[in-house]
């Protein structure tokens, strides 16, 4: 069976205006999630997990640039479509939740309003079957009196309720594909888990496709069923997440892991990962782990390394830890 | 396009509207002055254009040598100040509210454009804005009134033009800070075109601004009237507005003539000062959040 989404060599470059600047935020990504799996990105702050998110649904900033590469979505390369055929998937087909719901609802507008929205532009819904739909999804994520909720405005509602009607919204369309980016930063932690179990359960009941960009490896853990690791702007260890897990390969992917604080040992000291994140504007020759890298052979300084075991479905890019 | 979208806001307006907190005496003060305005045939004693040279400078009627007969005194000319007052209530009304209303309609809509767009289209809109704000207001409305002549609907066009660039200016900044909202950002996401977003998200977060900016606009708007009218390119003669006759009746200031000068601008004052009060009022009643308080 084909994957619902694969990435093939995906390259996103921020160009700064004279051409003089590229930071290469996505660098040949590539990947493939299954319908009804999730797919957790992890990576450090700027290591392009964001812009890999928005590079899937055609909303990059001005100043970044499509590089080359094929983005499949249900057998049709995204790439292809034309600004209104990709309007019409954005949250339809494939749907995203950003990093502040909190803030993610109009002030001005009801509850019921907001939900129905997407139904409306997509569906052409009439108001008032929209408005049915939108109390039904606001049930769906566990909203209580959602008939009376659907009239309220934005500020009535707890930050807990104002994610699950994100999600709602996110949902409301039944899109295939939904992609949460670090959706429960803002949340603490009660609410976090039931905001993920809730995830859980739609995710069972609609067969979506979730790709979860956190740096919570904890969650990671939890959610998903492969996990991609970035650093600075490439995919550096790409499997199954018990694989990821239980044998790390890349040295970064070994280190991040390393630094994930134990509730179970507390005599073991946390290891951070030496060094800065380098300038993505000037990546070092070579690897571009390899100043932060334990393992660094001379190889590392000189050459890039490709990406291997594809094969196996653990795909790494290491000199050393690569067959 | 543009009317579906007013109607759909208006009606959203009025039904958000509760009565608690009604600014009772401005929303009064406003309607009298319409009132009168429409109904000035039937309400006027005498003609506000002819009067009689044997009557001029008759003080109110409560004044040593007034007469019941004009009850707030005559003019240079003779003519009864109470009718004039009510005539020039019309003319008033008329010019301010559409100056506003077209103003405000144009200003906004570049605005939003301007500022939703960007790239050319915000080039575009904001350079002719700069080049128009760099023209001295006055000078421009008596440049344009000298082209087009006076009259009434010229003084509309002419504070139109003028005042257009205060709304598109205002309005693109708050744009600018709406856009980067993580809700339109979100509308964006799910998919929304840049007409539903500008429409749906954009439009009813500036509402509150242009609400303010108009009340503020309708009291200059009224004083630049009366500037054009004191000037001679304003409303013709003999035709009644307030600004023209507080311009007539500054010559009768030192001779004691106080009636001429203090009526028209407690009129003007009256209307400006209602305005802005509702225009406050519209500012929290429109925010659900303040609404609530």
């Amino acid at each position: 069976m084909a994957p619902l989404l694969e990435l093939r060599n995906l390259s996103t470059h921020y160009v700064s205006q004279r051409g003089t600047r590229v930071v290469k935020a996505v660098d040949h990504v590539s990947l493939a999630l299954d319908a009804g799996e999730t797919l957790g990105v992890v990576g450090e702050s700027g290591s392009g997990k964001t812009t890999l998110a928005l590079s899937i649904l055609r909303l990059l900033p001005t100043a970044a640039d499509n590089a080359g590469g094929e983005m499949l979505f249900d057998g049709e390369d995204l790439l292809k479509k034309s600004p209104e055929e990709m309007r019409q998937i954005r949250g339809k087909r494939i749907a995203m939740i950003l990093q502040d719901p909190m803030a993610s609802l109009n002030p001005l507008f009801t509850i019921g309003d907001q939900v129905a929205e997407p139904l409306r532009v997509h569906e052409g819904m009439g108001r008032r079957s929209a408005w049915q739909r939108a109390t039904a999804l606001l049930k769906s994520v566990r909203i209580t009196a959602p008939e009376t909720r659907v009239r309220e405005y934005p500020h009535q509602m707890s930050g807990g309720m104002r994610q699950r009607i994100v999600g709602a919204m996110g949902i409301a369309c039944e899109p295939r594909l939904l992609i949460a980016d670090e959706p429960t930063t803002s949340l603490d932690l009660t609410i976090q888990a039931q905001y993920l179990a809730l995830l859980r359960d739609l995710q069972r009941e609609h067969g979506l496709a979730l790709i979860f960009i956190t740096h919570n490896l904890g969650i990671v853990a939890k959610m998903c069923d492969r996990v991609a690791v970035m650093y600075a702007g490439r995919l550096v260890e790409f499997g199954p997440v018990r694989k990821i897990f239980d044998e790390p390969r890349h040295p970064y992917t070994r280190a991040l892991l390393q630094s994930i604080p134990r509730f179970a040992d507390s005599r073991q000291r946390l290891t951070a990962i030496g060094g800065q994140p380098p300038d993505l504007s000037a990546l070092p020759l070579g690897c571009a782990f390899h100043p932060r890298c334990p393992d660094a052979i001379d190889r590392c300084r000189g050459e890039a390394p490709e990406e291997t075991g594809a094969a196996m479905g653990h795909t790494v890019r290491c000199w050393v830890a690569g067959p | 396009m543009a009317s579906r979208v007013a109607t759909a806001t208006l009606g959203w307006t009025l039904s958000t509207l509760r009565m608690k907190g009604f600014p009772w005496i401005p929303v009064g003060i406003l309607f009298t002055i319409a009132v009168v305005a429409i109904f000035a045939e039937v309400l006027a004693p005498h003609s506000s254009e002819v009067g009689s040279l044997g009557e001029r400078f008759k003080p109110p009627a409560w004044q040593q040598g007034g007469s019941s007969q004009f009850l707030l005194g005559t003019d240079h000319l003779g003519r009864d100040v109470l009718s004039r007052l009510i005539f020039g209530a019309r003319v008033s009304m008329v010019v301010g509210i559409l100056a506003v209303v077209v103003a405000g309609t144009i200003g906004t809509t570049l605005g939003i454009l301007s500022g939703y767009m960007g790239t050319w289209v915000d080039q575009l809109i904001m350079r002719v804005t700069d080049t128009w704000l760099a023209l001295p207001a006055l000078t421009f409305a008596i440049f344009l009134a000298a082209i087009l002549g006076p009259s009434e609907m010229n003084i509309v066009i002419i504070l139109t033009l003028v005042y257009w660039t205060r709304y598109a200016r205002v309005i693109r900044g708050e744009v600018l800070s709406l856009k980067e909202r993580e809700f339109v950002r979100l509308a964006i996401v799910a998919g929304c075109s840049k007409w539903t977003i500008m429409k749906r998200h954009i439009l009813p977060n500036v509402l509150n601004t242009v609400m303010v900016l108009a009340s503020l606009q309708l009291g200059v708007v009224i004083i630049a009237e009366a500037t054009l009218s004191f000037l001679g390119v304003g409303v013709p003669p003999p035709k009644p507005a307030w600004g023209l006759m507080l311009a007539d009746g500054k010559k009768g200031m030192m001779a004691g003539y106080w009636w001429l000068t203090v009526t028209p601008g407690m009129c003007i004052a009256l209307m400006v000062l209602s305005a802005n009060l509702l225009g406050d009022w519209l500012r929290v009643k429109l925010d659900p959040q303040l609404r609530q308080l």
